[in-house]
C-alpha cells in the first residue's frame, strides 16, 4: 500500500491495513538493529526533534536512536510541566523551533490533543509521543509488533491489558489497534480505574486477575501510576491491589498457563503490578518490546517523512 | 427627546400573549402605546423620529441574566463598557453581570461601580448580582445588605456553588429577608474534580478528565431542599442535564420558588463537538449528550426551564489557543445568542417565537424583578427588532465584545436583530 498520512496522531484514525503496514515496515528495519554498522541513509539530511513537555526516558530514548540509525540529524528540547497562559505557548515553542528547519517533531504532552493542536499550526510532520491520557501509539504499535513476532498472529487472540486504565493512554492506543486487527481486548483493574463506557469500544470489563490468568494469551500489565492521581488513589493500599490484580508466579502456575505472553511497557514497579520473578521470567516479552520500540519508530518516522516528501512535490 | 413611533411590525410580546400587528409609540423613553397604527398616530406628537419596520418582528427589549463583563481585573477581555456594545448588538436591552471578577463585586461600592460604567457606556441597562461570600472563597457572608442598597439584584458565587449547605442556608435565609434571589452555579467540585468536558463514552475516548452531570445534579438536589426549608428564591443558573430538569419540574409542582436557567450552548451543541479538541468548545457545564439536549428543549417549552441566558463569557485567544486540558472555561454568547436559536431551534420548528421569546424577556425580568421585558405602557421603551430571515455569517473581526472565543465563528445563520432600541433610543443598528 502506499502512506499517505504525514503525521502520526493516533490509532483511532488509522485503518487496520495502514497498522499492518506499519509492522511490516518495522520488521525491514528490525534487521537494522542487528548489523554491526546500525545505520541507513533513509532520512540523511532530514532533522527530528524530540518535543519532550512531560518527563519521559525510554520512548525519548528510542525515538532519537530510531532518528539516528535513519540517519537524521537529531534535537531534543525537553521542559517540564506545561505552558500556560502566562509564558510561551506550546504552540509558540514549536513555530520557534520549527523555524530552525525541521522536518518531524516528536511531541510529548501532558495534555490530551497536543499533538492534533501542534499538527494544525506547523508545517512539518507531527509525531504522537504520548499525550495526556489520549494515546501513545508507537507504544500500541510496538506492543502489536510484539505479540505478532511472538505469537505468530494477533487476529483471535485474546488480550489483557491490566491496571489504571482511565488514565492510560497506552490503552487507549491499545484498544484501537488491537480491535482493528482482530484481537479480543479484556480490560482488567479495581472499577475505580475504568474508564466509563469503555465497553462500547468492543472491549470486556473484568475485575477479576484470576478470570483474566486463565482466559487471556497475552496479559499487558500497566505501570501503576502514582503521579497520576488526583483526589486521593482509586484503590485502599498497594498491598490490597497487588493481591487482587498482581501477576505472580503463583496465579500463572495455579492456572497453568506457562503458554501466557507476559507485556509491560515499562518502567516496572517490580513486586507491585509484576512480580519480579514474572519480569525476569521466560514468559516476560518485556525487552522485545523495547527492542521493537526502535525498530517501530524507524517505520513511523521513515513513513510520515516518505508521505511529506509526497505532499510537497505534489503541491 | 427619545420619542419613538415603531410603525409597521409583528408585534411579539408573550406576557400580553400579543402576537400581530401592532406599532409602538415611546414617549419620554417609556412605552406609551402598542396597538393599531391609526390609534397610535392619533396618541403621537408631532415631529415624532419614526422607524419603519415592516417585515420585522418587535420583541420587547431582550434580556440576558448571565454574562460576565470582567471588570475589575480583566479588562483586556471584556469591560462594562465593550460588554454593553456586545449586547445591544445582539439585541439585549438588559443584562445582569456576574460577580465573579477580580477582586470579586462583594461590596456596595463594587455595585456602584458597575451602575457607573453602565451610565457612562449608555448602551444598555447593567445590572450587578453581588457575590453571596466575600471575595467569593465561600467562608463567611458579603455585605448583601449593602450590596442591595447599591443596585444588587441578586447574589451568586457564580463560577462556585456555596460549598456547604450550612452557609448557603444562612445566604438563603438573609437574602430572603431582603427579598432578593440566590443565584446558584451547581456544580460539586469533588466530583468535577479537574473535569474538561461530559463524563462519558466520548472522555474515554479523548483522554480528557470528565465531569459526571450528578456533578451538576447532586448540587440542585441540596439547593432545593434548601429552598424548600428556607422559602428564599432559588435561581439555579445554566442547567445541563436530564436528572436537573427532572428534579425542578417535581420542585416546582411541589411550589418551591425556584427558577432555572439553561444556555443557548447547552440547546445545540454536545460533547460530540469536543472531538476536535477546540478550547472554544470548552465550557462549565461542559456540553453534554444528545438526551441531555432534548431533556433542556422539553424544560424550556414545558416552563421548567424559565430563562434563556448566554453565560457570556470571555477570554483572550492567548489562553484559548492552549491545549484544551489547559484552556479556560467559557464562551462568548451575546451576539450569536438569537442568531443561534433562530437558526437552531426556531426555524427547525424545535420550539415557537413566542417559545423562544418569553424566556429572553418577561421570564428573565421576573426572576429579577427588572420590571422590564414587556411593551406594558409606563415601562421602559426597550425594543428589540428582529429580522428572523436575514442570513449573516458569525465574524469574529466584526464582534463588539473584546474576546472572539465563539464556537459559532464562520458559520452562516439565519436571523438577527437588526435595530435595538433603549429608554427610546437607537443604540444599535444592524449596517
Amino acid at each position: 500500500m502506499k502512506w499517505t498520512r504525514k503525521h502520526l496522531i493516533g490509532l483511532e484514525d488509522l485503518s487496520a491495513e495502514e497498522i499492518t503496514h506499519i509492522l511490516d515496515t518495522a520488521e525491514t528495519f528490525r534487521e537494522v538493529s542487528t548489523r554491526s554498522i546500525k545505520k541507513v541513509p533513509a532520512l540523511q539530511g532530514r532533522t527530528v526533534v524530540n518535543m519532550f513537555f512531560e518527563p519521559s526516558t525510554r520512548t525519548n530514548l528510542s525515538f532519537s536512536v530510531a532518528a539516528r540509525r535513519l540517519s537524521a540529524d537529531t534535537l531534543a528540547f525537553s521542559k517540564a510541566g506545561t505552558s500556560v497562559s502566562k509564558g510561551e505557548t506550546m504552540v509558540d515553542t514549536a513555530k520557534n523551533i520549527e523555524a530552525m528547519g525541521v522536518d518531524i517533531m516528536v511531541l510529548r504532552h501532558t495534555a490530551a490533543g497536543a499533538p492534533r493542536l501542534l499538527a494544525q499550526n506547523v508545517g512539518c510532520s507531527v509525531v504522537n509521543a504520548g499525550d495526556g491520557q489520549h494515546e501513545h501509539p508507537t507504544q500500541a504499535l510496538l506492543d502489536l509488533a510484539t505479540i505478532r513476532q511472538v505469537r505468530g498472529k494477533i487476529d483471535g487472540l485474546k488480550v489483557g491489558i491490566v491496571g489504571d486504565i482511565s488514565h492510560s493512554r497506552v490503552a487507549r492506543s491499545n484498544i484501537w489497534g488491537l480491535t482493528k486487527l482482530g484481537a479480543k481486548v479484556m480490560v482488567v483493574g479495581p472499577a475505580t480505574m475504568i474508564p466509563p463506557e469503555i465497553e462500547r469500544l468492543g472491549v470486556e470489563v473484568c475485575h477479576d486477575m484470576d478470570k483474566a490468568t486463565a482466559e487471556c494469551d497475552v496479559l499487558n500489565m500497566l505501570r501503576i501510576q502514582f503521579e497520576r492521581q488526583s483526589g486521593g488513589n482509586p484503590f485502599p493500599s498497594i498491598r490490597e491491589y497487588t493481591r487482587m490484580f498482581g501477576l505472580t508466579q503463583e496465579r500463572i502456575d495455579r492456572f497453568k498457563r506457562h503458554d501466557l505472553t507476559v507485556m509491560h511497557p515499562g518502567p516496572v514497579n517490580r513486586g507491585i503490578e509484576l512480580a519480579p520473578e514474572v519480569a525476569d521470567g521466560p514468559q516476560s516479552v518485556i525487552l522485545k518490546q523495547v527492542e521493537n520500540g526502535v525498530a517501530i519508530r524507524m517505520a513511523v518516522l521513515y513513513l510520515v517523512a516518505g508521505a511529506a516528501e509526497q505532499s510537497r512535490e505534489s503541491s | 427627546m427619545n420619542n419613538l413611533l415603531i410603525t409597521g411590525a409583528h408585534v411579539i410580546d408573550p406576557s400580553q400573549s400579543l402576537d400581530g400587528p401592532a406599532d409602538i409609540l415611546i414617549i419620554n423613553g417609556k412605552i406609551e402605546f402598542v396597538g393599531s397604527a391609526e390609534e397610535a398616530k392619533s396618541k403621537a406628537p408631532d415631529n415624532l423620529k419614526e422607524i419603519d419596520a415592516k417585515g420585522l418582528i418587535a420583541t420587547p427589549g431582550l434580556i440576558d441574566i448571565h454574562v460576565h463583563f470582567r471588570e475589575p481585573g480583566m479588562s483586556e477581555e471584556e469591560t462594562v463598557a465593550s460588554g454593553s456594545a456586545a449586547a445591544v448588538a445582539g439585541g439585549f436591552t438588559s443584562v445582569a453581570c456576574m460577580p465573579n471578577t477580580d477582586p470579586a463585586l462583594d461590596s456596595e461600592a463594587d455595585m456602584n461601580f458597575i451602575t457607573r460604567e453602565a451610565k457612562k457606556a449608555n448602551l444598555a441597562w447593567v445590572f450587578p448580582v453581588g457575590a453571596i461570600t466575600n471575595r467569593r472563597e465561600g467562608k463567611e457572608l458579603a455585605e448583601m445588605g449593602n450590596m442591595s442598597r447599591g443596585g444588587a439584584v441578586g447574589f451568586s458565587d457564580d463560577g462556585s456553588a456555596v460549598p456547604t449547605a450550612g452557609l448557603l442556608r444562612r445566604a438563603m435565609t438573609y437574602a430572603k429577608m431582603l427579598d432578593k434571589p440566590i443565584l446558584e452555579h451547581c456544580e460539586d467540585h469533588t466530583l468535577a474534580g479537574d473535569g474538561a468536558m461530559n463524563e462519558g463514552f466520548v472522555s474515554t475516548i479523548l483522554g480528557l478528565p470528565g465531569i459526571p452531570a450528578e456533578a451538576e445534579e447532586v448540587i440542585v438536589a441540596r439547593d432545593l431542599a434548601l429552598a424548600r426549608l428556607t422559602g428564599c428564591r432559588l435561581h439555579l443558573q445554566h442547567l445541563s442535564t436530564i436528572g436537573s430538569v427532572e428534579m425542578v419540574r417535581r420542585a416546582k409542582s411541589e411550589g418551591i420558588a425556584v427558577t432555572a436557567e439553561v444556555c443557548p450552548h447547552h440547546l445545540v451543541l454536545s460533547e460530540e463537538d469536543v472531538r476536535g479538541y477546540d478550547p472554544n468548545y470548552k465550557v462549565n457545564p461542559p456540553l453534554r449528550t444528545a438526551s441531555d439536549i432534548e431533556a433542556c428543549l422539553q424544560g424550556l417549552k414545558d416552563g421548567t426551564l424559565d430563562v434563556i441566558a448566554s453565560d457570556h463569557a470571555p477570554h483572550l485567544d492567548d489562553e484559548k489557543e492552549l491545549e484544551f486540558g489547559n484552556a479556560p472555561c467559557g464562551m462568548i454568547g451575546l451576539e450569536t445568542t438569537l442568531g443561534v436559536l433562530l437558526t437552531h431551534l426556531v426555524h427547525t420548528g424545535k420550539i415557537t417565537l413566542k417559545e423562544l421569546i418569553a424566556p429572553m424577556t418577561c421570564n428573565p425580568s421576573d426572576v429579577l424583578r427588572l420590571n422590564r421585558g414587556r411593551l406594558e405602557k409606563g415601562l421602559q421603551g426597550d425594543v428589540t427588532l428582529i429580522n428572523p430571515e436575514l442570513e449573516w455569517t458569525v465574524d469574529p473581526a466584526k464582534f463588539r465584545s473584546k474576546s472572539r472565543n465563539c464556537p459559532f465563528n464562520g458559520k452562516t445563520l439565519k436571523g438577527r436583530a437588526v435595530a435595538t432600541i433603549v429608554g427610546g433610543k437607537v443604540v444599535y443598528r444592524a449596517e
